[in-house]
């Protein structure tokens, strides 16, 4: 039989701010225990929750940025359930009215474009963490954590492979980074994504019996959780079995799912408005305020990028890759003033290649924008030959000064001038007459010889395009 | 949980609706205990099933009598955490950590 796959996401995107969503605590990652959760996040008796207004708007810039409705008025609700890294045995969620409601992302895949729903965004706190590792029979509880703004982002069940998954959870981390309201750090839990997982015969319009993934911290598990788990439930159905609604949790160690036996009690959250909260009630100008303020979106960057520097959609897709990297690739255009198909193809290759080495993200990056413009702007004019380029590019990495300042301490500037280059070719001709011969005798291929010999005589300082026309001016018999 | 119809007055609760509340509120209760509480919790749906009785077609639930909406505050951070006065009301901790009963098989 013919399987489908039907995948939905929710994706919980850590907001980016500097105090937690209802206390003023501090959200910053790694610290040690304890020691940003106060009174509110340690449920002590008596203290009340006090909205953070930039999570507000963080979550309305969401929403405008997918077309979705941004109510007006939402309400937070408790959702209890006892665990110890939740003190006050609830968590502050959005049941009923979330903040935001309808939106969709346009993904790409090699099958080309599709639309994904994106069902609602609603904003909630993070529990703190528990840690069972060595401690003699007790668990660890550390809720600096505990408070921490989240935007839970619910996606239609509208995709159909692991690979449209991907490309839909690549586009949805693009995009919270341009709109500056989540680093998107997964290591860190930043943005972490459950899978909604359950196949069904070929034609039927009833959904099957689903799985939730949990547990699933980078791009390539998500791909790989859900292809393991499309497996074992068509495995399963094809032996006559049934899929069990369940939680599992992804083991990347041994790349399969497993079911959550202690979750398996049916959850009855109980979830009612949180009467510490009044309804959260948004004006239309605050609305226009948050769209007025909306930066470039990614796909509009895409096009912008393509159409104004005549990019390949490839290259335009790459360089907007981040909001970062294309300011970057925009800052040495206007500072190098050189063909910016030239720019793109070094911020793509040579930079790109070295950033991935050391591990460096563009932000970071030992060359800046105007350095690297100062290289290209030699590039462009003559002074040094794309090969001994790379040269300069690398001892400019290494910290060796600005372009100019490499050239001229290794003595890479080009040999461009005409009668130096035609004294080299002399040379080189001289000392090859059995190939001079050939070529005269009519075997052109001997010239990219002679091309190769005068680029050594010159140590790769003599300017090629210089070198092809003094050569066949010399060789001509 | 059984689902408990409220709106055409079959408000009584059992002995296995409390056990399932008080599972859920992790609240150990004693036999009678549960049969009080069968009664009480019945009263207070009786009441419930009162208000439903109501005719409210048209009417804009109300979650908060405050119709002025939430107030927001700045994302400032203030430096208010005293780990060591607030860990020293637990029962037990370690390292900076709160201590409980291991929760994981």
């Amino acid at each position: 039989m013919e399987w489908e796959t039907v995948i939905g996401l929710e994706v919980h995107a850590q907001l980016k701010t500097r105090s937690k969503i209802f206390s003023a605590s501090p959200t910053a990652y790694g610290a040690a225990p304890n020691t940003q959760a106060n009174v509110v996040d340690a449920a002590f008796p008596g203290v009340l929750p006090v909205l953070n207004g930039e999570v507000v708007r963080m979550a309305a810039r969401f929403g405008l940025a997918i077309g979705a409705t941004v109510h007006t008025r939402s309400v937070f609700a408790r959702k209890n359930y006892f665990y110890p890294d939740l003190p006050k045995g609830y968590q502050i969620s959005q049941y009923e009215h979330p903040i935001v409601e309808r939106g969709r992302l346009v993904i790409t895949t090699p099958a080309g474009e599709k639309t994904i729903g994106i069902t609602r965004a609603h904003l909630e706190e993070d529990a703190g963490k528990s840690l069972h590792e060595d401690m003699d029979g007790f668990t660890g509880i550390d809720l600096n954590r505990a408070g921490t703004p989240l935007l839970e982002i619910v996606s239609e069940p509208d995709m159909r492979s692991a690979t449209e998954a991907v490309a839909y959870l690549k586009t949805l981390h693009t995009l919270v980074r341009y709109l500056d309201i989540c680093d998107g750090n997964m290591q860190e839990g930043s943005f972490r994504c459950d899978a909604n997982v359950s196949v069904r015969p070929f034609g039927q319009a009833r959904f099957g019996t689903r799985a939730e993934l949990k547990n699933i911290n980078s791009f390539r598990f998500v791909e790989r959780a859900i292809d393991y788990e499309v497996r074992r439930q068509i495995a399963l159905l094809s032996a006559g079995g049934q899929v069990r609604q369940e939680t599992r949790l992804y083991d990347s160690a041994r790349d399969e799912t497993r079911s959550m036996r202690s979750k398996e009690e049916a959850n009855d959250y109980r979830y009612f408005p949180d009467p510490d909260l009044p309804a959260l009630v948004l004006t239309e100008a605050f609305l226009a305020e948050v769209k007025d303020a909306m930066p470039e979106l990614p796909d509009a960057k895409r096009r912008r990028l393509g159409a104004e520097y005549g990019l390949s959609a490839y290259d335009a897709g790459v360089l907007t890759a981040s909001r970062e990297l294309a300011q970057y690739y925009e800052d040495a255009v206007a500072a190098a003033g050189v063909d910016p198909k030239l720019v793109a193809n070094w911020v793509t290759g040579e930079l790109a290649a070295r950033l991935n080495e050391d591990g460096l993200d563009i932000t970071n990056s030992r060359v800046m924008a105007p350095a690297l413009a100062g290289l290209l702007r030699r590039i462009a004019d003559g002074t040094v030959s794309g090969k001994a380029a790379k040269d300069v590019f690398e001892a400019m990495w290494a910290g060796e000064g600005d372009a100019d300042a490499v050239i001229a301490a290794r003595g890479l500037r080009q040999i461009s001038d005409d009668f130096a280059i035609e004294e080299v070719v002399r040379q080189v001709i001289a000392a090859n007459p059995k190939q001079l011969a050939q070529y005269r005798s009519g075997e052109e291929k001997v010239f990219t010889f002679f091309v190769g010999q005068t680029m050594k005589a010159s140590r790769g300082k003599a300017n090629p395009a210089k070198v092809n026309e003094i050569l066949k001016r010399l060789l001509a018999p | 949980m059984r689902r408990i119809n409220v709106a055409i007055g079959l408000t009584a609760l059992d002995a296995k609706d409390i056990e399932k509340v008080a599972h859920l509120a992790r609240l150990g209760l004693s036999g009678p205990e549960r049969e009080a509480y069968a009664q009480e919790l019945s009263r207070i749906l009786d009441l419930v099933s009162q208000m439903n009785a109501v005719a409210t077609d048209g009417v804009e639930p109300m979650t908060h009598p405050d119709a002025a909406g939430l107030r927001l505050r700045s994302d400032a951070v203030a430096d208010e955490i005293d780990r060591e006065r607030l860990l020293a009301v637990a029962p037990q901790t370690r390292d900076g950590l709160y201590l409980v009963p291991r929760v994981i098989e």
